[in-house]
């Protein structure tokens, strides 16, 4: 059928409150106004309040209310508006969320999924565009997921949900209208591994998320010069399959990684370093990365299209591998 | 007086006596460093915590702080678990994990042992959320200090509660201080109660150094909050006779301030008074005393005795056990 990444999602919300009476759904917007990106539209009419609540803009009273009811055998789905607002409720999120079954040596689990969006593109500034996933990624007691596909929208949430422990799903704006194909019997993913979305012997471009659509247009631009890119959607930012990279690494030789978060100390950093560690000697020339500038995003469009990677950066970072 | 409530009586002394002599043996375990980490005792505060609770029965949760030693006792937690957990070992509650600021029992819906100040709050509304969204006709005891009432966290939770009519008793054990800041020095407005009624809940302020009127004032609150009168607030009015921890030097409380608060300790004042009705000699309390030295020699001899956690199993329960 065809879809977009925004029903997509919906429908696996959609799926979720049918099959499992504990899911509920919960955050600022959610229900009336059918959420700030239009993913639950229509939910709360299906629904009723009890199931798609409206919460009050208290970030982190909803959110650890989420962490609460997850303890006591509910299954949460927490929405976030963007990944900035989710700094109201990081101590939640850090400080409960992830630490909660290891600080009461396995007593308690908190299965709740917390879904935000994230990342620029839409002229939105300093204070709604930027791209913290790797931040979450660093902590353990959490998985990071970051849907870059529309299969992935509508299958990475029951399988976020089937988890014991707290997930964090990252939308990335721009992925919201992207339209395509989706098989009717579309389900649950896998969330530990991840794929390879176009094959290629040269080099390998790794990224994750809203940058999928970038890194896959530079390389129908590599290949046109006859530079074939192996492009590798992480889908999981925590736990990372190193494994896929390092084995795409060995037979590219080249590794270039795009990442919209800010370069120092970024995830784009983290893979690098796994590569150094694990795969130095499979290297043909040093690993490249393409990240946002280091400044607050800003609003002016060109100001803001240059400080974000681009398909021309990573083709130039791609040639300067190859070349 | 009935006999049942002298019986009563003698159960809270009892409580008191139980917790009084469990945080003195601390001390003593913490000078001879079995007891390391931060440790916050309870010493002057015990009405609260044998009062309170004797409102609740197994269904209902508590969520609490990281001055929890008390109440975990009162709620049912063996001496031994706390103990052990105090030691490092494989015994303790949370296997170790957790110290003296993070108690927990998932079977007696004792949530913590929270040490972030105000972050309990969120997750007692959670578990009241899933409570209510499951019929389940239990109560939520949230206890804070007065510092978190300074916190946002506490303000977006009263509101979140009042809103959604949740069963959450809310139990503020206001010492006077947070930490070395009197209240005095924190609150432009030092009545909480009042405060917090100003969230549409019932509140009340309570004598917190009289056992017997806290015990009337948790019932009447549990009742309330039971029958479906939303959440509601207890300002217990309470002192602690020692340091805010044992790293604290206490420079901040006039000597003279604290020698009239101990002219009020809970247990001597019950015991004065069980003593003018006849129900108290010094054989009942020689009594009392040799059972719970009893009780506590054994626990410290099993914390003694019991093993480590394995260092292999370091990065257990970080994720649940899988597989």
């Amino acid at each position: 059928m065809k879809t977009t990444y925004r029903e997509a999602m919906r429908e696996a919300i959609r799926d979720a409150l049918t099959t499992d009476e504990r899911v509920f759904l919960m955050g600022e917007d959610v229900g009336r106004y059918g959420g700030c990106f239009g993913v639950s539209l229509g939910l709360l009419e299906e629904f009723g309040p009890e199931r798609v609540r409206d919460t009050p803009l208290s970030e982190s009273a909803f959110v650890g209310a989420g962490i609460g009811a997850a303890m006591a055998g509910m299954r949460p789905i927490v929405e976030i508006m963007t990944v900035n607002f989710s700094m109201l409720a990081l101590d939640q999120i850090l400080n409960n969320a992830a630490t909660l079954r290891h600080m009461s040596g396995g007593q308690l689990g908190v299965p709740l999924v917390i879904r935000m969006t994230t990342g620029a593109g839409r002229q939105l500034a300093a204070q709604h565009s930027h791209s913290l996933e790797g931040w979450y990624a660093h902590i353990p007691g959490l998985r990071v997921l970051a849907p870059a596909t529309i299969e992935d929208a509508r299958g990475m949430l029951p399988s976020a949900l089937d988890d014991p422990d707290p997930v964090l799903i990252f939308e990335h704006g721009s992925l919201y209208n992207m339209a395509g194909e989706l098989a009717d019997d579309a389900g649950p993913v896998d969330i530990d591994r991840a794929a390879i979305r176009r094959h290629g012997r040269d080099l390998t471009l790794i990224t994750y998320g809203g940058t999928l659509p970038t890194a896959l247009a530079a390389a129908d631009e590599l290949a046109v010069d006859g530079v074939h890119a192996e492009v590798i959607d992480l889908r999981s930012l925590r736990p990372l399959d190193e494994h896929t990279v390092l084995e795409s690494v060995a037979t590219t030789h080249r590794a270039v990684i795009v990442d919209e978060g800010w370069r120092s100390g970024s995830l784009a950093a983290e893979v690098s370093a796994r590569i150094a560690e694990q795969a130095l000697y499979e290297l043909d020339a040093p690993v490249r990365r393409v990240c946002s500038a280091e400044v607050p995003m800003p609003y002016a469009k060109h100001l803001e299209d240059a400080a974000l990677p681009q398909v021309a950066d990573i083709v130039v970072a791609g040639r300067a591998v190859t070349g | 007086m009935t006999e049942l409530e002298a019986k009563l009586r003698t159960e809270l002394l009892t409580g008191m006596v139980r917790i009084r002599r469990f945080e003195e043996r601390c001390v003593e375990l913490y000078s001879a460093s079995k007891i390391r980490g931060f440790m916050h005792l309870y010493i002057g505060e015990e009405a609260v915590a044998a009062g309170l609770l004797r409102a609740l029965g197994p269904e209902d949760a508590v969520v609490s702080t990281y001055r929890e030693h008390g109440l975990a006792l009162a709620r049912g937690l063996g001496m031994d678990v706390l103990l052990a957990e105090m030691f490092g070992k494989r015994t303790g509650c949370s296997r170790g994990r957790g110290g003296s600021m993070h108690i927990f029992d998932a079977s007696r819906r004792f949530y913590g042992g929270n040490a972030i100040v105000g972050g309990g709050l969120p997750l007692a509304v959670g578990l009241a959320l899933a409570d209510r969204m499951r019929d389940r006709p239990a109560v939520t005891a949230c206890l804070f200090g007065d510092g978190a009432v300074a916190e946002g966290e506490f303000h977006e939770c009263m509101n979140l509660a009042a809103l959604w009519r949740l069963p959450v008793m809310f139990c503020c054990e206001n010492n006077r201080y947070a930490m070395g800041t009197a209240l005095s020095r924190e609150h432009a407005e030092t009545d909480l109660a009042l405060r917090a009624s100003s969230y549409g809940m019932r509140s009340w302020a309570v004598d917190g150094m009289d056992v017997e009127l806290v015990a009337d004032a948790a019932r009447r609150a549990a009742d309330t909050v039971r029958a479906g009168a939303g959440p509601c607030f207890l300002e217990l009015r309470t002192y602690r006779f020692r340091a805010h921890s044992l790293y604290d030097p206490d420079r901040y409380r006039d000597k003279a301030e604290i020698e009239r608060w101990k002219e009020r300790d809970p247990i001597t004042q019950l015991a004065a008074r069980m003593r003018a009705d006849g129900q108290l000699d010094d054989t009942v309390l020689a009594e009392i005393d040799a059972d719970v030295a009893a009780e506590l020699d054994r626990a410290v001899a099993a914390a003694e005795e019991a093993p480590l956690e394995p260092v292999e199993d370091l990065t257990r329960h970080v994720y649940a056990d899988r597989g």
